[in-house]
């Protein structure tokens, strides 16, 4: 069974529809024991990074979330909920889960070739991918996924970095893996069968 | 935008209070498209690349959002979905978030700066659109009846100023009229703010929402263009081709 962690913070309906439909049991919820138990994790998220963290804290789930990834729970943070896997964010004060040697950034405005870029980015891109990981190998066609999102993250290790998009002529990061923690900036359960393609691979993960 | 490798093409639809899919003319006559389930499921197969769906009598008429049947539409959307229609309190949008819906347009709302800073607050900018609908130069909320005495511009300005994180720019002249966007408006508005800028109004083809992408719009959106086909508008619900489904994938 996958849990999806319910803070209060996120789209939680859309995930447990695209799990349904793909014919896996989803379910919401904020229990700290179940959380730490579980062996696949989703941790959604939009909205703020410090409110979202507060929330996490509210509800006594900061330590079970590192018992489920010491314990070597699969888990994928969505949006808002990847940010969250890493230290800090330049968009709040409160540190991050830490789970991921990464910061998270906002989005230039200007590109590289001085153009002005729109902020919060949202859209469809095609995602790069720089090397194998578990989420994104199966896809043999391009694929696309819709973003919403005004910042971004940095990973210190090259190698957690899974996933990239071109924007303004720069590579940014939107799909991180380091062994059983995975996050994707995009949303999965909005991008169609690409979509469904990435979260039935961490489904049978 | 030229990063965005597909730019956006957003399906409209007006849902009336008797819960009808319609599509307006001038913000006036209405013509029935369909039921609202059979038209979401039609654009679901067609994977469009988001969804807008706004209770065009909710704002007048005063009724609360039934969030069971917003539930019930938004389970159907496995891409991503605005809603609007009715919204007066950030207190509404907890179960739209919960029930899938992760954008909320503002109409009347977009005149309300601390409606769109508490949605902004607690949801993110990126989650509150403001839908500016204008004509003769003058924005307008209520459906087209009230003035507001701001240009388009300014109130865009103002909303995003609030916290707005997109914005819808919607020509009431031409709404319904299927013969192309008002590419200046489209081109001024997206030029002066910093947010993304979605037309809406006027478009009856693709050519026509390419135009306003061309003109400096992020997505582009119609009722007409993805409702009906033909001079006698057959109602007839059509959306292009998947780009990624093309040998090589990439445009």
């Amino acid at each position: 069974m996958i849990r999806i962690v319910d803070y209060g913070v996120g789209n939680i309906a859309s995930l447990v529809n695209m799990f349904g439909h793909l014919g896996f049991d989803a379910v919401p919820t904020d229990d700290a024991a179940a959380i730490a138990r579980a062996d696949h994790l989703v941790l959604p998220g939009v909205g703020a990074f410090d409110h979202a963290m507060r929330q996490l804290a509210a509800r006594d789930l900061v330590a079970p979330l590192h018992d489920a990834a010491a314990r070597g729970a699969h888990m994928l943070g969505v949006c808002l909920g990847m940010q969250l896997l890493g230290r800090s964010s330049e968009e709040g004060k409160l540190p991050g889960l830490g789970l991921i040697d990464a910061v998270t950034v906002r989005l230039p405005a200007i590109g590289r070739d001085g153009k002005k870029l729109s902020v919060p980015n949202i859209g469809w891109h095609m995602l790069e991918k720089p090397r194998m990981s578990p989420l994104l190998d199966n896809a043999t066609r391009p694929e696309r996924f819709y973003f919403v999102h005004s910042y971004h993250m940095i990973c210190a290790e090259p190698n957690d970095v899974a996933g990239t998009i071109l924007r303004g002529g720069d590579q940014v990061t939107v799909a991180v893996s380091r062994d059983t923690l995975h996050g994707v900036q995009f949303h999965p359960e909005k991008s169609h069968r690409h979509g469904m393609s990435l979260l039935e691979a961490f489904a049978r993960l | 935008m030229s990063d965005i490798e597909r730019p956006r093409y957003i399906p409209v639809l007006l849902l009336d209070r008797q819960r009808r899919l319609v599509k307006t003319v001038a913000f006036g006559e209405r013509t029935y498209v369909g039921d609202p389930f059979n038209v979401i499921r039609l654009f679901n197969e067609k994977e469009v690349d988001e969804l807008c769906i706004l209770d065009i009598d909710a704002g007048r008429d005063g009724y609360e959002i039934d969030h069971g049947f917003v539930a019930e539409l938004a389970g159907e959307c496995f891409m991503p979905l605005a809603y609007g229609g009715g919204l007066r309190d950030v207190r509404q949008c907890a179960p739209l978030v919960r029930n899938g819906v992760e954008k909320f347009v503002l109409g009347a709302g977009t005149t309300n700066p601390a409606l769109i800073g508490a949605l902004a607050g607690v949801y993110g900018s990126s989650s509150v659109v403001a839908c500016v609908d204008y004509r003769g130069g003058h924005a307008f909320v209520d459906g087209g009846q009230r003035d507001t005495g701001l240009s388009p511009l300014a109130l865009a300005k103002a909303a995003v100023a609030a916290g707005a994180g997109e914005v819808i720019i919607q020509s009431i002249e031409r709404d319904g009229a299927r013969t192309g966007m008002d590419l200046a408006m489209i081109g001024t508005v997206a030029a002066e703010l910093p947010v993304p800028v979605i037309a809406l109004g006027g478009a009856g083809e693709v050519a026509h929402l390419a135009e306003a992408i061309d003109a400096g719009a992020a997505a582009a959106a119609s009722g007409s263009t993805f409702s009906f086909i033909g001079r006698l508008r057959a109602v007839l619900v059509t959306y292009p081709e998947d780009l990624t489904d093309k040998t090589g994938g990439a445009p």
